[in-house]
C-alpha cells in the first residue's frame, strides 16, 4: 500500500456536510424509513448500522434521488437538495455505491471508471463528430485519471477485462473506483466489504481511510462488518425498523442494550442477561 | 452481351438495396445495439423519411401537397429532420418505457404513422401514393444512371458508418452502452438517462429517414405499402441480429447477407410452379425466420459481434507516474 498514489482532486470543501432532517418512506402498507434524523458531518466517516430490513439502503436511494421521499428534508451543505435527480446530485458532489455491485457488465474495467468523470465534452454527440480534438484531450485526462485510479484499487491487471467478468470482491472495488472517479465530496457506501475476503477489506478500509484523510471526502457507510465500522467510523447511526435508534460513538453504540436488542431481539437479549 | 447487362444491372439494384438497408441497420445498432432501445416501429420513421423528401422534392399536383420542388441535397437533410422530430416527440413520451414496453410502443407508432400516410389523402395521395418523385442521375445514359445513384447511395452508407462508429468509439458512446449494460450505475455516475437514450433514439431514426428517403428517390414512388413493417422493420431487425447486435460493421455485413438471401429467394420462388408459385412469398418470410432462428440458437453474437474495447485509441504505454515511495498525492 505504501508505494500506491492517492489521485487527489481537491481538499475537503468547507460546509457542514450532509444533513438528513425527518424523513420518511412507505411502499403500500410498509414504512420502510419512518421519521428519520441524523447527520453526516464534513470530513468525516459515518456509519449506518442496523439489521437487515431496517431501511438503510432505502434511505440511501431517497438521500441520492433515486427514490422520492414521502416527506422530510435532506440538505447538502445547508442546501435544499431533497428530491433533486441522482446526476443533479452528482454534479452537487454527493454519490453512492451499490449493495449488490452495479458494474457496466459489457465495458472494460477501464472504461467503467471513464465513464464517471463529468464536463467531457464528447459526451454530446455533435461535439464527438465535429470536434475530435477537443474530445481526445479531455479523454486523456479521463484515461489518465482512471488509471491512477485503477493503480491505487490495484485493478491495473484486470483494466482491458469486460468489468462483468471480474469476482465479486473486485466488483466492489470497480464500484468504490467509480465513485472515486466522480470526484464527489461526499460518498455514500452501501456495504462495501460484503462478500470481499478478509485481506482485501483491510485494504479497503485503508483505502477508504487514506481518501478520507488525504482527499477530505466525508464518506457515510452501511456495513455489517463491525470491525471494519469500529476501525473507520466516527459516528455510527443504528437504524432499526426505518427510524434512527441511536447514534453516537461505537464504544457508546458497544454498550446500548437497544442495539442489541434490535440485532437480536429482545427476548434473546433478556435471556442473555 | 445483353445477358451480363442483365447481370450488370441486377448487381447494382442489389447493391444500391444494400447500401439503403445498411444505413438503417446502423441506425438500428445505434438504438438498440449501443443505447438498448427496442425499437419495432423502424417502418414509420422510414416512411417519414420517404414521404418527406418525395413532398419536398416533387412539382406543384392536384394528388398531394407538395410543390416545393426542391433539391435532394435540401430534401434530405430535411427528411432526416423530420425523421429526427417525430423521434424526438415519441422519445419525449416513451423513453422511460422498459425495452419490453418500448417495443409495444414503438409498434403502436409505426402503424399510428403507416395509417396517416395511408389515409390523410390530400397530403400523402393516399393508397396511391406519391408518384414521379425525381431520381438524382436519372438522365445519365444506360447503366450510368443507376450506376450514379448506388455511387451517392454507397457515399452516404460510408458517411453513416463513420458518424457511427465515431459515435460508438466516442464518450457519448461509452454512456450510451454504460447505460444499456446498468442504468441505476449509470444515474449514479452522473448521467442523465433520459437525455442519452432521447440522443440515441432520435439518431437512429434519422437514419432510417435518410434510408426511407433514398428508397423513395429510387423506386421513384413512394405508397403505403413501401412502407410495410413486416419488410422493413422485420428485415433491419434480422439483419442486425445476424450481422452483430453492437457491431456496425456487422450491421453493415447483416444487411449485404440478408438482402442478398432476400433478393436471390425472390428469383428462385418466381420459378416455382403452380401451387407453389402461390406460396412463394411465405416461403421467403418462412426461409429468413429460420435464418434469425438459427442465428439466434447458435450464434447470439452474430457474424462479426460487438467489438470490445469501444474507447477510441488511447495511449497504452505505462505512462503513469508513480514516485516509489512517496506519500506525496499528486493532483489530477
Amino acid at each position: 500500500m505504501k508505494d500506491i498514489v492517492v489521485p487527489q482532486s481537491k481538499a475537503a470543501p468547507p460546509g457542514t456536510g450532509l444533513s438528513i432532517k425527518g424523513i420518511s418512506k412507505s411502499f403500500g402498507g410498509l414504512r420502510a424509513v419512518d421519521n428519520c434524523s441524523f447527520d453526516v458531518k464534513r470530513g468525516s466517516i459515518t456509519g449506518l448500522i442496523g439489521p437487515n430490513g431496517a431501511g438503510k439502503t432505502t434511505l440511501f436511494s431517497i438521500i441520492t434521488g433515486f427514490l422520492s421521499p414521502d416527506c422530510g428534508r435532506i440538505t447538502l451543505d445547508d442546501v435544499d437538495v431533497t428530491r433533486l435527480a441522482p446526476h443533479d446530485l452528482f454534479h452537487r458532489g454527493l454519490v453512492r455505491t451499490f449493495q449488490i455491485p452495479h458494474e457496466f457488465s459489457k465495458l472494460s474495467v477501464l472504461e467503467n471508471l471513464m465513464v464517471v468523470p463529468a464536463n467531457q465534452p464528447g459526451e454530446n454527440p455533435i461535439t464527438a463528430w465535429l470536434r475530435p480534438g477537443l474530445v481526445r484531450e479531455r479523454e486523456e485526462q479521463v484515461f489518465q485519471e482512471a488509471r491512477n485510479t485503477l493503480a491505487f484499487l490495484g485493478l491495473e491487471k484486470v483494466c482491458d477485462l469486460p468489468a462483468g467478468n471480474l469476482s465479486g470482491g473486485q466488483r466492489k472495488l470497480v464500484e468504490l473506483g467509480r465513485a472515486m472517479m466522480s470526484g464527489a465530496g461526499t460518498v455514500l457506501l452501501d456495504e462495501p466489504g460484503a462478500g470481499v475476503n478478509p485481506t482485501l477489506l483491510a485494504q479497503l478500509s485503508q483505502m477508504i481511510m487514506r481518501l478520507n484523510s488525504e482527499r477530505g471526502t466525508t464518506f457515510c457507510i452501511i456495513e455489517h462488518n463491525m470491525d471494519m465500522i469500529t476501525s473507520l467510523c466516527d459516528t455510527v447511526v443504528v437504524m432499526s425498523s426505518g427510524s434512527v435508534l441511536t447514534q453516537g460513538h461505537m464504544s457508546q453504540i458497544k454498550k446500548d442494550d437497544r442495539v442489541l436488542a434490535a440485532y437480536l431481539g429482545s427476548s434473546a437479549v433478556r435471556a442473555l442477561q | 452481351m445483353e445477358i451480363f447487362v442483365g447481370y450488370g444491372n441486377y448487381t447494382i439494384a442489389l447493391a444500391t438495396m444494400i447500401g439503403i438497408y445498411s444505413i438503417m441497420a446502423l441506425g438500428l445498432n445505434i438504438q438498440w445495439g449501443l443505447t438498448g432501445l427496442f425499437n419495432l416501429g423502424i417502418a414509420g420513421f422510414f416512411a417519414v423519411g420517404a414521404y418527406a423528401s418525395a413532398i419536398l422534392t416533387t412539382s406543384e399536383t392536384p394528388k398531394h401537397i407538395g410543390g416545393f420542388d426542391l433539391p435532394v441535397v435540401l430534401a434530405w437533410p430535411l427528411a432526416m429532420i423530420a425523421a429526427a422530430f417525430i423521434a424526438w416527440a415519441v422519445a419525449r413520451i416513451c423513453i422511460r418505457l422498459r425495452a419490453d414496453y418500448l417495443a409495444i410502443a414503438t409498434i403502436g407508432i409505426g402503424e399510428i404513422l403507416r395509417l396517416i400516410f395511408k389515409n390523410e389523402q390530400w397530403a400523402t395521395g393516399g393508397t396511391r401514393g406519391i408518384s414521379n418523385i425525381s431520381r438524382p442521375f436519372e438522365q445519365l445514359p444506360g447503366i450510368w444512371a443507376p450506376l450514379a445513384f448506388l455511387g451517392v447511395v454507397l457515399i452516404l452508407a460510408m458517411v453513416a458508418y463513420w458518424l457511427a462508429e465515431r459515435g460508438r468509439t466516442s464518450p457519448w458512446g461509452r454512456v450510451v452502452q454504460a447505460i444499456r449494460d446498468n442504468e441505476p450505475a449509470a444515474r449514479a455516475a452522473g448521467k442523465n438517462v433520459e437525455t442519452f437514450r432521447i440522443q440515441g433514439f432520435v439518431i437512429g431514426s434519422a437514419f432510417m429517414g435518410l434510408a426511407g428517403a433514398l428508397t423513395a428517390h429510387y423506386f421513384k414512388f413512394v405508397g403505403p405499402e413501401a412502407t410495410d413493417p413486416l419488410q422493413v422493420t422485420f428485415l433491419v431487425w434480422v439483419m442486425l441480429i445476424v450481422g452483430g447486435n453492437g457491431s456496425n460493421r456487422g450491421a453493415m455485413l447483416g444487411a449485404a447477407v440478408i438482402w442478398t438471401m432476400w433478393s436471390a429467394s425472390e428469383l428462385f420462388s418466381s420459378r416455382l410452379s403452380g401451387d407453389w408459385a402461390h406460396r412463394a412469398p411465405f416461403v421467403r418470410l418462412f426461409l429468413v425466420g429460420l435464418i434469425l432462428q438459427i442465428m439466434l440458437q447458435y450464434f447470439p453474437d452474430g457474424l462479426m459481434p460487438r467489438q470490445r474495447q469501444i474507447t477510441a485509441r488511447l495511449p497504452r504505454k505505462p505512462t503513469i507516474d508513480q514516485p516509489q515511495s512517496s506519500h506525496i498525492l499528486p493532483p489530477f
